[in-house]
Parts: structure tokens; sequence; C-alpha cells
């Protein structure tokens, strides 16, 4: 990781994600639910996107869309220039491991492993060496601030401090876009900014590309732009 | 190798639970073990040694002695190359559950007719010298801790000594060896000169337990055998001739039952294993949805995950199957101790590849149902809890 000066968002280069016309369609039995209907949106590279909206508007969806772990029904999707839509699952998993970093709600650390050897889980996909592996965790635990906590097993940390071993983790392979999924949604006030302003840091001082759903209105501040999604469409925010 | 940690945090989750599926693992493998080690030990005398040997013995019974004066009759039977003798001893070295085969033979022809008994020319020569000379095979040596120049009594069941003691005592000269592995039950005997036992005992003197006949043509050895059989037929003492091979077809036929037997069992205890297993993975897998979906986000392909799970699986039935194998290969040597030697099984290579492939196998079989599930478990649902 590099560390740059701050960032701005740059109009004039071409966005990192783009969306066209983009629809899901779940099929459950005879049911066909459409979650998103015919989506557009532009987001620019250092940009801090939060998505707003009711529970079941397709906040979910969207993220998960665009981070790659499903595929839309209709559209188009490009991040970076590729068209994400049109891989297979194994050169999206691939894509996935370089390019995006996951925040989940509920930290989603493996139990059994300690926080250095959840956070260096996605190095493994890598060729480096175990003694790089082991360097490059270190330094991600360092940014996140838990170089003290690396040898504890995540039932031996706080939800916060596990909040941000999972932060460590999404970033130690430095993707360029970081995908959030109401990753405030089950700490308290006070472990909620630590990882907003964590999270802040990171758009600004090292240029990750970051979008964040939230339902919190006051954690939307942190980011630089919000958008309100209202049963499967964008409505300006 | 470097997912290995992987693996082990995944065996580690939920500690009991894998220690008792182990337990089950390794209890299954020591019987395998131990059955494959009779199953081996049974069908280890599948040989072509012997093939062109008959035994001629009573017609009424092993017991039954027969005439010293056949051997000339014998051998001037055409078909018939060489001819030699032996009688049996039975006797007791120590206590009763030392038991080994003891027997007189004829030192001049009997290692000439036994060729798959190996003693050395310098050994066979004092042998032959010796009156009370008597030759081991190396495992009986081995287990009594016997050396040349050794003397070693052994207590008469049958033959008394003519000077009124029930004890004989013979020199040890020389310890033979078995000329392959799959023979080495050949060296559990300890022989000795017929004539020094014949003019010793004051029964049965001037008789032999049993003719080995050499036939110059295998083929033609049925031909043979009634030959000899009608050159007695009618006398005082009538013979019974078979071939070794026949002999050991028929011990041949009651191993293929005792086979049969271990497979059966062998079958149940894999199947019990089987289920019992696959089900252990199938609800570890159930619970564990959410860390493989972890997994798949961060870029696991689905080939990945489904090798990791299988691969989990293979190695718990490694882990247990070979402490299981262990077990049976130390606990041999305390049964052969606790029978007194009667049942002296050991674990062939034979056995540990064997048992190698099965755990792997049985791995893949309870492994590739979770596995298949995982690799086509999607991310979002699995993410969502659906
Ligand atoms: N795999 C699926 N199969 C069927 N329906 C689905 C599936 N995934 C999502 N849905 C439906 O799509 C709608 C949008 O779901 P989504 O998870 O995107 O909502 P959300 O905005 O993230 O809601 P929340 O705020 O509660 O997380 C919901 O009605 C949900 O039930
Ligand atoms: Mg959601």
């Amino acid at each position: 990781m590099t560390e740059s000066a701050p960032t701005r968002i740059l109009p004039q280069a071409p966005p990192l994600v783009v969306i066209r016309d983009l629809s899901k369609v779940y099929e459950r039995g005879r049911q066909r639910i459409e979650v998103l209907h015919h989506v557009n949106l532009d987001i620019p590279r250092g940009d801090f996107l939060a998505l707003m909206g009711p529970s079941g508007s397709g906040k979910s969806t969207l993220l998960n869309l665009i981070a790659g772990l499903d595929l839309p029904t209709q559209g188009s999707l490009s991040v970076d220039g590729q068209r994400i839509d049109r891989l297979s699952a194994t050169a999206l998993a691939r894509w996935r491991a370089a390019n995006v970093g996951f925040v989940f709600q509920f930290y989603n650390l493996l139990p059994a492993l300690s926080a250095q050897r959840n956070v260096e889980l996605p190095l493994l996909l890598t060729r480096l060496s175990a003694a790089r592996r082991r360097r490059h965790a270190a330094i991600a635990l360092e940014l996140v601030g838990l170089s003290d906590r690396a040898a504890h097993q995540p039932n031996e940390l706080s939800g916060g401090q596990q909040q941000r071993v999972a932060i460590a983790r999404a970033i130690v392979s430095d993707p360029q876009l970081l995908v959030c999924d109401e990753p405030t949604g089950d700490l308290d006030r006070h472990s909620a900014e630590e990882v907003l302003t964590l999270l802040q840091r990171l758009n600004r001082e090292y240029g990750k590309t970051m979008i964040m759903v939230t339902h919190d209105p006051k954690a939307a501040e942190f980011s630089r732009r919000t958008l309100q999604l209202d049963k499967g469409t964008l409505v300006d925010g | 190798m470097k997912y290995l940690p992987l693996l082990i945090a995944a065996l580690l989750r939920k500690k009991v639970r894998t220690l008792l599926t182990l337990l089950s693992v390794a209890a299954a493998f020591a019987l395998f073990g131990m059955l494959d080690a009779v199953r081996v030990a049974f069908e280890a005398p599948r040989s072509v040694v012997g093939i062109d040997r008959l035994i001629t013995s009573s017609r009424l019974s092993l017991i039954q002695p027969l005439p010293a004066a056949y051997r000339a009759r014998i051998a001037s039977l055409p078909g018939v190359r060489a001819v030699t003798f032996a009688s049996w001893f039975g006797g007791i070295y120590q206590d009763p559950k030392n038991f080994f085969a003891n027997f007189a033979v004829d030192p001049a022809t009997y290692f000439d007719m036994y060729p798959e008994l190996v003693l050395p020319p310098a050994q066979r020569l004092a042998f032959l010298k010796t009156r009370t000379g008597a030759v081991v095979g190396q495992t009986l040596a081995d287990r009594f801790g016997w050396r040349v120049g050794d003397r070693i009594p052994l207590k008469a069941t049958i033959f008394p000594n003519r000077d009124g003691s029930a004890v004989w005592t013979f020199a040890l000269v020389g310890i033979f060896q078995a000329a392959a592995p799959e023979l080495r039950a050949s060296e559990r005997q300890m022989l000795f000169h017929h004539d020094y036992f014949d003019e010793g005992r004051d029964l049965d003197q001037g008789t032999v337990g049993w003719y080995v006949e050499r036939v110059t043509d295998p083929t033609q050895a049925a031909r043979v055998a009634q030959a000899i059989d009608r050159q007695f037929a009618n006398s005082a003492y009538e013979t019974r001739t078979q071939s070794e091979r026949e002999f050991q077809l028929a011990f041949a036929e009651q191993i293929g039952d005792i086979g049969l037997i271990v497979k059966a069992i062998m079958g149940a205890v894999f199947f019990t294993l089987v289920l019992l297993t696959g089900n252990t993975m199938a609800q570890s897998l159930r619970e564990r949805i959410p860390e493989l979906a972890v997994l798949k986000t961060i870029g696991f392909t689905n080939r990945a995950v489904l090798l990791l799970v299988l691969a989990e699986a293979v190695l718990l039935l490694w882990i247990g199957g070979l402490l299981g194998l262990v077990l049976a290969r130390l606990s041999l040597p305390a049964i052969r101790e606790a029978t007194a030697g009667q049942i002296d099984l050991s674990m062939q290579t034979e056995s540990w590849v064997l048992g190698l492939g099965l755990m792997t196998v049985i791995g893949i079989a309870v492994g590739l149902p979770p596995a298949l599930k995982a690799m086509r478990m999607r991310i979002v649902d699995a993410l969502a809890g659906r």
C-alpha cells in the first residue's frame, strides 16, 4: 500500500464503475421479483458513496452486483473498463480477489484463525511467499491500529475490533474498490465512529473508492455523497 | 501446503466432534489392520513352492507310523526322484505354552527336499556330523534368544528317552531361514537327527512318521501318488499319498472362507464409518456455510472450495486411519504375547498400502457430497442466510 497525497475525485478521468440499464430479477418458483429496475450510475475513482434506502429496496443487491458476487439479469456493468457482467464464475472469482475488498455487517471472520491469519486469507490466492504474506498482513493490521491483537482469535476481540480486522483483510491485497454492507450495523456508536473514521481515511489518504450501504444517516455523513434507492430505483438524495 | 492452516482450523472448529470422529475412524482402521493381518497370513501359502512334492502318511491316521523299510521301495518306483522322511516328536520347551513344531528328520536328505529352507553349508555339515545336533528356524531362534552352540532341552510328550528321563537334550548347530518372506511360517520349527531319535526312544522303533517324495514330473504327480499307495495296498501299513499342493488347496479353501468373513466384517465396519463420518461432515458443512461464503467472496474459486472441503475429509480420515493402523501394529505383538505365540500376526506393507488407499477413498466418499454442496453454494444466498 503506497501512501499518497489526499486524493480528489477526478471528474475528467473515466469513472471506475459504470452501470447502464442494470436490472436484477430473482425468480422464486413461479414468482418473479424485480429487485433493480434499469439502474444507471457512474462512480468516479476516489469516490466514497453511501447507499441508503428502505429495507428491501435493493441496496445489498446493487452492492453485490458491483462487487462481482452476482450477475445482473440485464444491462451492463463495468469496473475499471472491464465488463464484469460477462465474466465466468471462475474469472469473476479471480477478478474479485484482485480488485475488491469486502466488509460485512457481521465481520465474517473465520473463528478458528487468529486475526493475523484472517487478514492473510486473501493473500493465499496470490503468489506471495509466507514471509511476505505475514508482512503484508502485519502492515494492514498496523493500519487499522490492531498490531497488538494479531495473535488474538476473533472471539477474543470486541465487535469494533473484529470489524477493523475485517477491514484489514479487505485492504491487504490493495484493491482499488472497497464495498461495505452496513459495516456499522452491529456496532455501538463509539465503535461505529472509529470504523467510519477508518473507512474515511482509507478513502482520503489511500485513494480507495468506497461504496457503503447504510441505514444510518450519521454514518452516511462520513461519505462524499449519498444516493437513495427506493424499490429498485435510484433517486437523488 | 499453505492451505493447511485453513484445513486444521476447520477441523479444530469443533474440537470434541472432531476428536470423536477421529476415534471412530481410528477404531475402524485398528480393526482393519488386525483383520487384514489375518487375511494376509492366511493367503500367504499361495506359492508354487512344493509343486513337485508328495507326502505319504498312514492311511489310518497321521499319528500311525510307517515302516522304515518303505523308503527303499518308494525310491525304486518310476517317477520318484528323491525320498526323505520325518517323525513327529511333540517335545515341549520349558512350558506347554511355548508350543512349536519339532520333529526328527533325515539330515542327509531333508534340506535337499526343502530348498526353500536355507541353511548355511558349514552349519549343514555340522548338522550332518552331530548326532545330537538340531537346527531351528530364524524366527524360533529369535523368539527364545537361541544361539548356535546352545543346548536345548525338550520334554517328551510321546517318546520318553531310553535312559528313563523325559528330557531330550539337543545341541543347536544351525539356524535356517526361509528363502522368501511369505514362507516365514516355516521358520518356526526345530529339526533333529532321526537316528538319534530312533535309538533313544523305546516305542515305535524302526518306523517313520511320514515320507516326502519329489516327483520327476509335477504333471504326473497324481499318477505317482497312486502308484505309491498301490504298492502298499493290502499290507499291514496302508498309505495315503497327497500332493503338497492338494494339501495347500484344501487349506486355501478354508482360507477363502476366512477371507470372505474378513471382507464382510470390514464391509460392515466401513459402511457404518461412511454413514457416521458422512453425517458429521454434512453437519459441519452446514455450520460453516457463512465462512465458506466468505472464502468465495474474497476470491476462492468454486473448485478451490470443493478441493478444500474434500481435503479436509481426506485429512480427517488419514489422521484417524493412521492412528488406527499404528494401534493395530502395536497391539499385534501384545496379542502374540497373550497367546504365547499361537497367534503370531504382523502387519505387512500390503496392509498399510491398502489401508491408506481405503482412507483416501472413504475420505473422498464422505467429503464429496458436502464439497459439491459447498461448490454450488451461491455467495449472495449464503451471505443473506438463505
Ligand atoms: N437470492 C434472492 N432470491 C430471492 N429474493 C431475493 C434474493 N436476494 C434478494 N432478494 C429480494 O430482493 C429484495 C432486495 O433485497 P436486498 O437484500 O437487496 O435489500 P436491502 O435493500 O439490502 O435490504 P436491507 O436493508 O434489509 O438489507 C428483497 O425483497 C429480497 O427479499
Ligand atoms: Mg441489505
